[in-house]
């Protein structure tokens, strides 16, 4: 970083959010206590300190949530699809509205970069929203036959990566589709589902609708073994996935998963390369890794290999990491203690079996859950770090000779969620898309989203897709 | 057996699984008792155990390559070929069918002409389907973003346990017509049509491999299928509700694909597109675009 | 605060040194293998990576050492074809003392004028530090012969020019004739002698691709540039973040090949201090700090100095100045 020209802080006002002491879970239409009054403290990963208190939901509240969406489903569902519609399109236009707000509280409660809420987390909420919105009255014209019915009572259990976006892809396609939802947000951030529980009060949407339980893994079990439930999706880790898949086994519940991933970011000797750059350090880097699409394992030709590292590791150094509400912030905090333990502890695996780690000079602040932008070279396909989900700012540097090596490296995974391809050769660009096991392929491009655009995986990294017309298809009955 | 030629003695046919185009007896070496309707002796079947279902994976595996990438108009023109050279057989499958349902060589007719007529319904569907249910996807940025079907792999398919062929055909044809390969558990009580059926494809173009024939015990093929790391999908037709749960479990170890058993009362309607896509995955492929305007370089 | 250029080039020129590429201009064949082996440009993402530059937000004390740096790297211009005597000396006059009621105010890198206006303007920055740049070779269109354009160099380093802004060749370059582009760049540097600095403006709206402008920038630079300039501001499209960000990650890469260091210079459509910050974001995130400098960075603008001098008066005074508060010229 340039000594001549550093960047004054330049935060963002953190008062626009305004975040109450303690929150309930928020059933029927209304915020209420857990049966069993318990309650857990979400926190700042950035600062450690308490954001709030919130309702921890258990197994009663699941079936007492479970129960309001069941009622709510009959009007619901035979709204006309018009009607639907109308209300989604509020929730769109209240969500861009508030979205600054809602930009701090996400960062405040997740420790991501601002820059990342307001450009990418927030825009893209609406606009699922708005997309969905829209199929509402059309669903005839969907492609899955006339008149095609909802499920009834979607449970739904999301991650604390992208924890407003996960909700949107969750709850956007299930009230389009005129499915009522219970989703259950995850432990560590409770708080933009909290606050979309008034969004949809203000969209007045009616009681039971949407139901949204803070709580722990116990209840997200509860959810998704209720017996009343008709449609389960999940997006988190590989593990919880498969447990789920046992769990809703000889049920008819409609199962969807978007689980873990270890994409492959396969650099060719003609790639453009500072665009390549760019692209690496937005597939590993935003989000601070903590992205089931991350580009976590870098294939880069082994003739381009030096000069590419070269530039990639001079670009990590000028990566600005600290304040999350800083706006000039490239990488935030991790998202909690026990994150930050397992990248740590997979970091140090990759160290002991021979990799050679590497990070710019970052000072880390003193308080808050942080690591440093890390890669490692002299990777291979035997290295836990190339094989495992380490869902944090990692990147695994491995090379290749030619292209058939290249795609054997990056489908040598259980997972296929994502992968990259860089290179200014149109024909093969096809030819590897053509290859790769996996649901999304960025070329010359990396992590770019869209709600016309669907996303899932292949093999372990889960079935389903969400997003597109595709992803009504997780809420129909067909 | 005719009667009217005593001095005659018919040839019987020693049936064989299919597996890897070749027709192999069971590696177990046991067969089991296949009778008719009423009781009596049709022929002895090939008891098939955990290696032989191994076996068949393996040669699934080996397959998908080459089927998955072949143009959808070869497989096409494949499947096709399926259907006529069924037809040439038509009168050996009539026999087969009524024998094993107990149907009026008339209502076995009717059946085996719908298998005929479903091959050719899904030779049509193969360079179709990823028009229907792919496209471009109108994202806002300066991309081009398209999503494509791709088949899912290998496909362990229980085809169902009452109609031996035509309930074959119909859950079989919809896997393979997609790309993908199947290891196919034919009905454990009538799993001579099926048996049979891989003769026909062993001569019709379709690549060994490609679809693997078994026969035995349902439940203890199944098992090791449901199982098995390398199995991508399992179409649980042919199990009952408690064998369906068990298999569904299993098969969460690597998060196969299972389309649960469905009733079906008439497996002559015409089918949708619901058993192809069961076994496709979705790939969006994205690439940026310039922009050709008055905004000067972008591209 | 680098108001100050270093005295005199502190590296060495491409025509001076047998730098590692030299084997590359070669032949016409060689030269142009060389080219089309550069990386591609992908352009969405030059352009993505340029916009979110642009979203630094740069406030405080920052953005005061911000605007007095873009106000020392101004190359303020006129290139009229009713420019006067009178109309160049206020420009100097300007340029000397860009907010009369604060002295404190840099002065800025260069006036640019005409061959036939050096005179005049070397009369009206005398002795203050600030540099005469002239355009020249046939400027804008570059459409005379090599002799005339020589000549024209010749007249305006004779008059005094600290700095030559030539055109290059873009119907040869568009044509493919690279060599051509080369050779008429190495004569204009030779034109140039030991006292005047070269400027190689490429009219990047001209040259069309982003793959053009990267091979520009290294045939300029293998050639012995010592600024490589976008544009002069006569055609639609001039200075763009992106085209700029590119021609700043070639800088930067022709120093990590040769030990060379070159300028850069945005020139046209950059007119508000926002504007002008972000391109010093560009600068200090792509080539760095050691272009941070008036020796190795400029403006080539005219309405620019006057809103970065308001947003200066606006950061001294806390209030929002207007057009009445600085001078017209």
């Amino acid at each position: 970083m340039a000594s001549a020209f550093e960047y004054a802080p330049a935060p963002e006002s953190r008062a626009i959010a305004d975040i109450a002491p303690s929150y309930g879970l928020f059933i029927d239409g209304e915020f209420t206590d857990a049966a069993d009054g318990k309650v857990f403290k979400t926190l700042s990963p950035s600062t450690e300190e308490v954001l709030s208190e919130v309702a921890r939901a258990g197994a009663e509240d699941v079936d007492r949530a479970v129960k309001a969406a069941r009622r709510a489903f009959a009007k619901w569902s035979a709204l006309p699809g018009s009607e639907r519609a109308k209300y989604l399109f509020r929730i769109a236009r209240i969500i861009q509205e508030r979205s600054r707000e809602l930009a701090v509280l996400e960062t405040l409660d997740n420790g991501k970069p601002i820059k990342e809420t307001r450009d990418a987390d927030l825009p893209l909420v609406a606009a699922h929203f708005f997309y969905y919105a829209g199929w509402a009255d059309k669903l005839d014209h969907a492609g899955f036959g006339a008149n095609p019915r909802p499920l009834g009572v979607a449970g739904q259990v999301i991650p604390w990566n992208f924890p407003l976006l996960m909700l949107a892809w969750k709850i956007a396609p299930a009230l389009a589709t005129g499915n009522t939802v219970v989703l259950k947000p995850a432990e560590t951030t409770p708080l933009s589902a909290l606050f979309f529980a008034d969004i949809c009060r203000q969209a007045g949407l009616p009681n039971g609708v949407v139901n949204i339980l803070p709580g722990y893994g116990d209840a997200g079990a509860a959810l998704v073994a209720h017996p009343d439930v008709n449609k389960v999706a999940f997006t988190g880790s590989t593990a919880v996935g498969k447990e789920i898949a046992r769990t809703v086994a000889g049920t008819r519940k409609k199962l969807t998963l978007e689980l873990g991933g270890k994409g492959a970011n396969i650099v060719f000797d003609d790639a453009p390369i500072d665009q390549a750059v760019e692209g690496i350090v937005t597939g590993i880097f935003f989000n601070q890794g903590q992205v089931c699409c991350a580009g976590s394992r870098l294939l880069v030709q082994e003739s381009v290999q030096e000069e590419l590292l070269e530039s990639l590791k001079s670009r990590l150094s000028t990566l600005r990491l600290g304040d999350p509400l800083d706006k000039n912030t490239d990488i935030g905090a991790i998202n909690s203690a026990e994150q930050l333990a397992r990248i740590t502890a997979l970091a140090e695996r990759g160290e002991a079996e021979g990799a050679e780690r590497w990070s710019p000079a970052c000072e880390l602040p003193s308080s808050g859950y942080w690591f440093a932008p890390t890669l490692f070279t002299g990777v291979t396909q035997a290295h836990t770090i190339a094989r495992d989900e380490i869902f944090g700012p990692v990147l695994s540097v491995l090379t290749f000779r030619t292209p058939d090596e290249a795609v054997a490296k990056a489908n040598n995974t259980q997972y296929g969620l994502s992968a990259g391809i860089w290179t200014e050769k149109g024909s093969r660009i096809l030819a590897v898309a053509n290859k790769l096991r996996a649901g999304v392929i960025w070329s010359n491009t990396f992590n770019k989203f869209d709600p016309t655009s669907p996303f899932g995986g292949y093999k372990e990294s889960g079935f389903g897709r969400e997003g597109g017309r595709h992803g009504l298809e997780a809420y129909l009955d067909v | 057996m005719s009667d009217r030629t005593p001095e005659r003695l018919t040839v019987f046919k020693t049936y064989k699984l299919y597996v890897g185009g070749k027709f192999p007896r069971s590696e177990s070496g046991r067969v089991y008792e296949v009778t008719d309707s009423k009781g009596n002796w049709l022929a002895n079947a090939p008891l098939s155990s955990r290696k032989d279902a191994r076996d068949a994976v393996v040669a699934a595996r080996k397959a998908f390559g080459g089927w998955s990438g072949a143009t959808a108009y070869n497989r096409g023109q494949v499947l096709y070929r399926v259907a006529e050279m069924l037809e040439g057989r038509r009168e050996q499958f009539v026999r087969e069918v009524a024998e094993a349902e107990g149907l009026s060589k008339a209502k076995a007719a009717a059946q085996v002409d719908a298998a005929v007529d479903r091959w050719v319904w899904y030779a049509g569907w193969t360079d179709k389907i990823a028009q229907v249910v792919g496209g471009g996807n109108p994202v806002a940025g300066p991309f081009f973003n398209l999503s494509s079907p791709e088949p899912t792999g290998v496909v362990a398919v229980l085809a169902p346990q009452k109609s031996s062929f035509l309930g074959l055909v119909s859950v079989l044809a919809p896997v393979i017509a997609t790309g993908n390969t199947a290891v196919v558990i034919a009905s454990e009580r009538a799993p001579l049509p099926a048996l049979s059926l891989g003769e026909v494809l062993a001569t019709s173009d379709v690549p060994g491999g490609v679809v693997n024939v078994l026969s035995g015990r349902t439940a203890e093929i199944a098992a090791p299928l449901a199982a098995h790391q390398d199995v991508n999908a399992i179409d649980l037709a042919g199990a009952d509700e408690a064998l369906a749960k068990e298999l569904e479990i299993a098969a969460a170890d690597n998060l196969k694909r299972v389309l649960r058993p469905q009733p079906v009362d008439d497996w002559t309607a015409t089918p949708g597109t619901d058993r192809m896509t069961a076994f496709l995955e979705t790939k969006t492929v994205w690439h940026p675009t310039g922009s050709l305007g008055a905004s000067g370089s972008s591209y | 605060m680098p108001t100050t250029a270093p005295n005199g080039p502190s590296a060495p020129t491409a025509s001076a040194a047998a730098h590692a590429l030299s084997d590359v201009t070669a032949s016409d064949a060689a030269l142009r293998r060389f080219l089309h082996g550069l990386p591609g440009v992908d352009a969405v993402g030059l352009e993505a990576r340029a916009a979110s530059l642009g979203t630094r937000s740069i406030k405080t004390t920052s953005k005061a050492y911000a605007i007095d740096l873009a106000i020392s790297m101004v190359d303020l211009t006129t290139l009229e074809g009713a420019d006067t005597p009178g109309k160049v000396r206020a420009l100097g006059a300007k340029a000397v003392h860009p907010d009369p009621t604060d002295r404190t105010t840099p002065t800025t890198a260069a006036v640019c004028v005409y061959p036939d206006m050096v005179a005049v303007a070397k009369e009206a920055v005398a002795g203050s530090g600030v540099k005469v740049a002239s355009v020249a070779t046939a400027f804008p269109a570059g459409r005379a012969t090599l002799g005339v354009k020589l000549a024209d160099v010749r007249e305006a380093v004779a008059a005094g020019a600290d700095e030559i802004d030539m055109v290059i060749d873009r119907g040869a370059f568009l044509a493919g004739h690279f060599m051509k582009v080369y050779d008429e760049i190495v004569a204009v540097k030779e034109a140039c002698g030991t006292s005047a600095r070269l400027k190689v403006i490429f009219e990047t709206g001209e040259l069309s691709t982003y793959d053009n402008i990267r091979r520009a920038s290294w045939l300029g630079m293998l050639a012995g540039a010592d600024f490589i300039k976008t544009s002069t501001g006569k055609v639609a499209v001039n200075a763009t973040p992106a085209n700029t960000l590119l021609m700043l990650q070639a800088v930067r890469d022709f120093r990590a090949q040769t030990g060379i260091q070159v300028g850069v210079k945005p020139a046209g459509g950059i007119r508000t201090s926002k504007d002008a910050i972000k391109f010093l974001v560009l600068v200090n995130e792509t080539a760095g700090e050691d272009w941070l400098d008036n020796h190795w960075f400029r403006f080539g603008a005219s309405s620019l100095l006057n809103d970065l001098l308001m947003q200066r008066q606006k950061l001294a005074t806390g209030r929002y100045s207007g057009p009445d508060y600085v001078t017209v010229d």
